[in-house]
């Protein structure tokens, strides 16, 4: 892992603010949020429902867009760009994990993870990919065919085949038990051991935090508290 | 008042789903337009004869004789079942009109001068009827009046009796027998060359040489009287007055016209509105199918709560009603409209005086229970499902579709396929009934405008070689009775007369054991060089030197075929009674002719070389003088010029057989903006999720649209083929349901009509697609990411 100071940031955001408005509601999502992602950096973002844990993940993965304020990638401003850059940002940088997988019905765990090799810049193979989330035996079961976890594996593989620069994940253990979680974080912590990518996992299960590099505890759209983990503890270790 | 909160959910579900509600309204609406349309139209045609026959006393019987005196007319109306007779002298005659070169054809119509007829009373629209002591007086049919802007006080001539006259018109008419007025051996009515004219009996028989005497008669029927036995009787009394033979009321040229578009607009009503109908169940079925998978949580909570399973059944069959209800709505008002034009269409068509266009509630309720039918028929198998379900299954989600790998279908192909494109044929495939009845409806939007434009290709095919291959001639001469041959060189010789043809018409019985049929054998040269008998395929036919070759609808009526014998019974000259055999049949458009060597003929009826037409072909430079020369010849009855003939029928066509196809090229987008628009919406709906994942994993939208379009695109191009092969089989199947006796439309789809048709299913699919893209471009991704499915 790089020490702050010595390297680049891969993200950055500066004063970020998110307001959305349903009809005569004002509600602030995020109100001034500062944070620096490091290369090969895991971060744990921490929080209860309601907290902007999400928002922020959208913003700078791409998704959304910020009501004030600077998001960086490299150095991009990712809040001047428009749809066509979004697309090309998520598209070559960004790999995304969610809590209820999406993945496409109609295509193998091979193909679903196909579907982003083909258009990706640098990918791996999607052999390799499914391997490295221990799927190398189910590649060409349908997601109606595989179990929550392994689906949730899938979307994993198909998150890092292409060789992304960060890698946000979203409640990736919210749908599963416990014992298919760790699976899961198991496999995003392979990944981020084997191919050093920077990875953002959502979570308000604080147990999950202590894998992390840093945690970043967020409430009420701001950052609260920020903690740097000794150690991080194995995967495998942790129960909820 | 307060509304049930499901039925609050029910009008927010009706809006939400708005397009898709409108977009299977409208092809509700068009098939309800169309029988509302057809029905109107057809019940205000029927309303208008009837009554137009029964005020202007329009007669059941009918005879032409040669001359006959008038003390035959108590005879005839001592006859049982008898109600009244009228007996009228009945001529045509050259008529000559300033400013128009071309020959003009009247006919030349009785009245009494001392009052109305009893029959066949005229509606005059302008003037008078013609008064005693004034010869001269003419009332005219209103549309010769128009075409030629002739009114009370103008000037004619007519040749009666080779000497011409000229006549002052003092009153303009419509009459319920000219309601369709067409000239002998024309097709369509030409107004500028052919009209009626009425004028005092006293007038006529003189100028024809029929004191106390008539060549014209009809009567009307007591109530409950049988028409075909006063035929038989008036046949015995009026034999041996050169009687071409007593016909009713359905034999009448013009009523049999009214009938036979009477009849075409019933099979219409009966056809169209049944396709657009089906079309309409199936898309309700695709509509409610989908709002119920998507509701089953809510509908799972509810009857949790405790409503029964008829609660839940009764709302989806609400909203079934609430579509069926826009289209209705909006078919009545359409199909109101429609037919109230193509009524008025009509009435200008076949004049008529007035119009009784005043729909009653029938069509109007019977369109309504068969499109409300068709969409709760096609909804019925989704709201059983919703009713079906079990509370504790319709909260849990749905089991995710399981797909198959390929293993059939050409798998080293499907393996070098993009994931997005394989994602398009494992969707199509994973359905495949819904997929082929999505086709199926794109389909049939396809085969609508196909058996729409048909018509047009149909109608070219007949121009082609009815008048244009079969027809050398530029000029038929029409002779006022049989002459001898030389009348034939006398016509050769006139002015820009390049070749003559003759023709002699017989009128005759034709009888083969009990059918009968009236109609004209037509005597003409065994090899015919301007005439030509042609058949269907557009091939010339020579005539052997005995025999008759008949039309294949002639030999259906009589049940003969080559090789039997027809009892001719002739009407006029000698009146001999033949036996002649079969020798051919042929296929024809229009009419069913009896042809047969010309010389046989006059050998048969024992009689020196006759004729009773000429046809020429004409220097067009000479044309003017050469009409200006038959306009002064008296034994001259008809003059008819192709290329008029041609010119009317495309003119007639036009202002009827087009609009139509344009209405039903209208409908066939709607059918294919309906269908396809609709599957958009729903591929959308179910794919929502998918798209958005993709467009998050870096696709663009362009990429992200190919799934969509790829979709309907891949239905729709299976559908256009399709729709090319139902095409011609619908096609096909009313060609031959509009089959009449007058004519056959032929059967041809010519390779172009296959081409524009599949263009405008392709262009409506793609309306409705680039309709429904929009609203992929404002999918929100975070929100369809933070559902679950």
């Amino acid at each position: 892992m790089a020490a702050p100071g010595t390297q680049r940031a891969v993200l950055r955001a500066r004063d970020l603010c998110k307001v959305y408005r349903t009809g005569e509601v004002e509600v602030h999502a995020l109100r001034g949020v500062d944070l620096e992602l490091w290369p090969a950096e895991m971060v744990v973002l921490l929080g209860p429902s309601g907290s902007g844990k999400s928002t922020l993940l959208n913003i700078l993965g791409g998704l959304d867009s910020a009501s004030s304020g600077e998001a960086w990638f490299e150095d991009h401003d990712l809040t001047r760009q428009d749809d066509r850059d979004l697309t090309r940002y998520r598209r070559e940088h960004v790999g995304f994990v969610f809590q209820f997988y999406n993945l496409i019905s109609s295509l193998t765990a091979l193909e679903n993870v196909a579907l982003v090799t083909e258009i990706a810049t640098r990918p791996m193979e999607p052999e390799a990919a499914l391997r490295l989330v221990g799927l190398g035996e189910r590649l060409h079961h349908f997601p109606a065919q595989l179990s929550g976890g392994e689906q949730q594996r899938v979307a994993i593989a198909r998150a890092i085949a292409k060789q992304p620069d960060v890698l946000l994940c979203d409640e990736p253990t919210g749908a599963l038990d416990s014992q298919t979680g760790v699976l899961v974080l198991e496999a995003i912590e392979r990944i981020h051991r084997e191919l050093g990518t920077t990875t953002v996992l959502i979570t308000h299960n604080a147990v999950i935090a202590d894998m992390a590099d840093r945690v970043l505890v967020l409430g009420d759209g701001c950052i609260q508290k920020e903690r740097r983990n000794p150690q991080r503890r194995p995967a495998r270790e942790l129960a909820w | 008042m307060k509304l049930h909160p499901l039925d609050r959910k029910l009008l927010r579900d009706l809006w939400r789903l708005r397009g898709q509600v409108l977009a299977i309204g409208l092809v509700i609406a068009s098939g309800v337009g169309l029988l509302v349309m057809s029905l109107t139209s057809l019940e205000a045609l029927r309303d208008t004869s009837a009554a137009y026959y029964e005020r202007y006393r329009f007669a059941d019987v009918f005879a032409q004789v040669k001359r006959a005196p008038e003390s035959l007319a108590s005879r005839i109306a001592a006859i049982e079942g008898v109600q009244s007779v009228e007996t009228r002298v009945v001529r045509s005659a050259v008529l000559d009109v300033g400013g128009f070169d071309e020959p003009v054809m009247g006919q030349l119509v009785s009245v009494p001068e001392n009052g109305e007829p009893l029959l066949n009373r005229l509606a005059l629209r302008a003037g008078r009827y013609p008064q005693a002591g004034k010869p001269d007086e003419v009332i005219l049919s209103e549309p010769f009046a128009l075409a030629h802007k002739l009114g009370p006080g103008d000037h004619l001539r007519a040749i009666m009796s080779g000497r011409w006259r000229s006549l002052v018109v003092v009153g303009v008419a419509l009459s319920p027998e000219y309601v369709y007025t067409m000239g002998p051996g024309a097709l369509m009515p030409d107004d500028l060359r052919y009209g009626v004219l009425w004028m005092g009996r006293e007038t006529l028989q003189a100028a024809y040489d029929l004191d106390g005497a008539f060549n014209d008669v009809s009567a009307s029927l007591l109530r409950g009287a049988n028409p075909e036995q006063v035929v038989d009787e008036m046949d015995r009394l009026l034999d041996r007055y050169g009687s071409h033979g007593a016909y009713v009321r359905a034999d009448q040229a013009s009523n049999w016209f009214l009938s036979n578009e009477i009849d075409q607009l019933e099979t219409m009503a009966r056809f169209l509105p049944t396709v657009f109908l089906a079309v309409a169940a199936f898309l309700t079925n695709m509509v409610v199918a989908r709002l119920v998978a998507v509701e089953r949580p809510e509908i799972g909570l509810l009857k949790a709560f405790g409503y029964a399973n008829s609660a839940i059944a009764w709302h989806y069959v609400k909203l079934v009603l609430a579509i069926g209800a826009v289209g209705t709505l909006l078919g009545w008002f359409f199909g109101y409209w429609l037919g109230l034009y193509s009524t008025t269409m009509y009435a200008d068509f076949y004049r008529f005086p007035f119009l009784l266009f005043r729909p009653n509630a029938g069509p109007f309720l019977l369109a309504a229970a068969a499109s409300v039918g068709a969409a709760l028929l096609g909804a019925i198998g989704a709201v059983r499902r919703a009713a079906a379900l079990s509370p504790a299954a319709a909260m849990q989600p749905p089991a995710p579709p399981l797909f198959r790998r390929n293993r059939l279908f050409m798998p080293r192909l499907f393996e070098r396929l993009d994931q997005p494109t394989r994602i398009v044929l494992r969707q199509t495939s994973r359905w495949p009934l819904r997929s082929l009845v999505t086709s199926f409806g794109i389909a049939m939007s396809v085969a609508v405008l196909i058996v729409s434009m048909q018509w047009l290709d149909a109608i070219h095919r007949i121009v082609d070689v009815y008048f244009l291959q079969a027809q050398g001639q530029d000029v038929t001469v029409g002779l006022v009775e049989a002459r001898s041959s030389a009348a034939v060189g006398e016509l050769a010789r006139m002015p820009g007369v390049l070749a003559v043809e003759p023709m002699r018409t017989v009128a005759a019985k034709l009888r083969s054991g009990p059918r009968v049929v009236r109609d004209a054998v037509q005597g003409v040269p065994a090899r015919q060089a301007l005439y030509r008998v042609y058949d269907a395929q557009g091939a010339a036919l020579d005539l052997p030197p005995e025999g008759l070759v008949i039309s294949t609808v002639l030999a259906e009526r009589l049940a003969v075929k080559p090789g039997d014998s027809i009892t001719v019974e002739v009407l006029e000259g000698r009146r001999p009674v033949l036996e002649i055999p079969v020798a051919a049949t042929f296929e024809t458009y229009i009419g069913r002719p009896a042809y047969i060597d010309i010389d046989a003929l006059n050998r048969a009826m024992h009689e020196p070389p006759s004729v009773t037409a000429v046809h020429l072909r004409v220097d067009p430079l000479f044309a003017t003088r050469l009409y200006r020369e038959l306009k002064q010849m008296p034994q001259v009855s008809a003059v008819n010029l192709k290329s008029a003939a041609v010119t009317t029928f495309n003119e007639t066509l036009a202002k009827t057989m087009l609009i139509y196809v344009g209405f039903f090229i209208v409908f066939s987008a709607t059918l294919a903006c309906g269908v396809t628009y609709n599957a958009a919406r729903i591929a959308l709906a179910e794919r929502a999720r998918e798209l958005a994942t993709m467009r998050v994993l870096g696709f663009s939208r362009r990429e992200v649209e190919y799934i969509l379009i790829g979709e309907i695109g891949l239905l729709t191009f299976v559908a256009l083929p399709l729709g090319a092969g139902i095409g011609w089989l619908l096609a096909r199947w009313l060609v031959r349901a509009f089959e009449t006796e007058l004519y056959r439309v032929p059967f041809v789809v010519e390779p172009s009509t296959f081409g524009w048709a599949v263009l405008g299913g392709f262009l409506a699919t793609l309306a409705s697609v680039l309709l429904v893209r929009r609203r992929l471009d404002r999918l929100d991704l975070i929100a369809v990411l933070k559902t679950r499915e």
